[in-house]
């Protein structure tokens, strides 16, 4: 869930600059730029999940 | 391009301001050492200034020529017909730089100072665990890699400066004292160091309570909050003159914008603490208040006192929650609160430069002084909000990947975390072999008869 988590980042960070590079329509644009940023959120949700400490291990 | 010069009387209140910067350092050093554990005062003094001297060897030998100024030699791709400039192009060890009171040269001197107190912020949250060996080769790679390479994107003009001028987005992305730069990026470093340090022994219980470990010396912690607010000012000011074109008469605005969102901050934190537990929070206010400086920093040449205000009030409610669901709900054990003060403090400050900013002057964001960089210089470009979005997406997808990877490789090469022993003993004792506080050791022998 980790690497899926950072990876996730990358590709929200990637729809971000494509949206800028591919679409000159401001609406297009902006539509791409908050899929970007919510596959980036949904990402992170990813990172902190998998960082969670496993119940047995804590002390 | 011959580097850009300022009138006499900006370059002389800018390097006035510049010499402020060091305060902020202070600060947040004395805050870290005051929250952190009494065991582990001396080792994160000296580790503050290890950073500091790290920090500034890294940049002086390879940050600056990656990192460059606005009108400075760099890399570009070529876009849909666009330069995206990723990367300055600068000589390293400042060959062939000169030192000539230039835009360029005071901006090295800038930066130079900025570079050490990004690095400051990630030892907020390692304290009491975080060997010093390796916090300084975590310090020398970001000194020397992602703190330049990001802030040449903003600040050296780079893409995300260049959005406005490319693609018509806003200004491109603004960050007039660091809310990204120095702060999201330090505190991103401070979460991905957080991640892989782990919390300290004995934060977590096995029946999912996390008892509160309380900073060891509130005095420190709240007396660096004021020197925060004097190097604020100088950054805030100088970052304005430096990046943005603002004149040197425009630092009152600054200062007075700067003051107001610390205060609103800290004002609200306190107000929220009292309220939740019954007595204000000496620690959440002190974070409180240092959000509010931090959200200030993206905006504070281009907001009114009075939105200043609201943008401290909101960066106080935000943080006080935010360190509290990092802590008990994410489990990122984070002494310093630099995670939630830093990162989420400076990416509200950078959203909140796109909802409230007001451009009633020339913006200099791009190439010097291009005129081509002007353009919507009236007040009526719109998508600022979106320049700032494409600004904190980049540090979330981008930053805290690399940070990330960065510090897992170094990890890898050389453990980050002190032994089980080493973080019982304490920090002081175990890697330092003397304590910060000597005289309030009980010896045993003095209380033998005589």
């Amino acid at each position: 869930m980790k690497v899926a988590g950072f990876l996730m980042l990358l590709a929200g960070w990637f729809l971000v600059l494509a949206a800028i590079v591919l679409f000159a329509a401001a609406p297009l644009r902006i539509a791409f730029v908050l899929i970007g940023f919510a596959v980036e959120v949904l990402g992170l949700t990813f990172a902190f999940r998998s960082h969670l400490i496993p119940r047995e291990d804590q002390r | 391009m011959p580097a850009s010069r300022l009138t006499d009387v900006s370059t002389i209140a800018c390097l006035f301001f510049i010499f402020l910067v060091p305060l902020a350092a202070a600060g947040l050093a004395l805050m870290n050492v005051g929250l952190g554990r009494s065991r582990s005062a001396g080792h994160m003094m000296m580790a503050s200034l290890c950073a500091l001297a790290v920090a500034g060897i890294a940049y002086f030998v390879c940050g600056f020529s990656w990192q460059g100024y606005i009108g400075g030699p760099g890399h570009s791709l070529l876009l849909s017909g666009k330069s995206w400039n990723w990367i300055a192009a600068e000589p390293f060890l400042f060959r062939k730089f000169t030192f000539d009171g230039s835009t360029a040269s005071l901006t090295a001197l800038f930066q130079m100072f900025c570079v050490g107190l990004a690095a400051l912020i990630p030892l907020g949250s390692g304290a009491d665990r975080w060997r010093l060996r390796a916090s300084c080769l975590s310090t020398g790679v970001l000194a020397a890699f992602t703190y330049p390479l990001f802030a040449h994107w903003v600040w050296g003009g780079g893409w995300l400066a260049g959005l406005g001028a490319n693609y018509g987005i806003g200004r491109g992305f603004l960050d007039v004292g660091g809310a990204a730069s120095i702060q999201a990026v330090g505190g991103l470093t401070a979460l991905a160091v957080t991640w892989i340090l782990g919390p300290r022994r004995g934060k977590y219980s096995a029946d999912g309570m996390a008892p509160a470990i309380p900073g060891h010396n509130a005095v420190l912690v709240l007396f660096g909050c004021v020197l925060a607010l004097i190097g604020w000012i100088g950054i805030n000011s100088a970052g304005a003159i430096l990046f943005t074109g603002a004149e040197a008469s425009a630092a009152a605005l600054i200062a007075i914008n700067t003051l107001l969102a610390a205060s609103a901050s800290a004002l609200t934190a306190a107000i929220i603490t009292k309220v939740r537990f019954g007595k204000p929070d000496a620690s959440l206010t002190a974070n409180g208040w240092v959000a509010g400086l931090v959200a200030s920093s993206a905006s504070c040449a281009f907001v009114s006192p009075a939105e200043a205000v609201v943008i401290g009030s909101i960066a106080g409610a935000i943080v006080t929650f935010s360190i509290e669901w990092f802590e008990l709900r994410m489990e990122v054990d984070d002494p310093g609160g630099a995670v939630s003060v830093h990162a989420v403090g400076g990416i509200w400050g950078l959203l909140a430069l796109g909802v409230f900013g007001q451009f009633q002057r020339p913006v200099l964001n791009i190439a010097g002084d291009l005129p081509s960089a002007m353009s919507g210089i009236d007040g009526t470009v719109s998508g600022q909000w979106l320049a700032q979005l494409i600004g904190v997406a980049t540090l979330l997808g981008f930053v805290l990947p690399l940070t990330y990877g960065l510090n897992l490789l170094l990890n890898r090469l050389y453990p980050f975390r002190v032994s089980v022993e080493g973080e019982r003993q304490g920090m002081d004792l175990h890697e330092l072999g003397a304590g910060a506080y000597p005289e309030f050791v009980t010896h045993t022998d003095e209380f033998l008869p005589r």
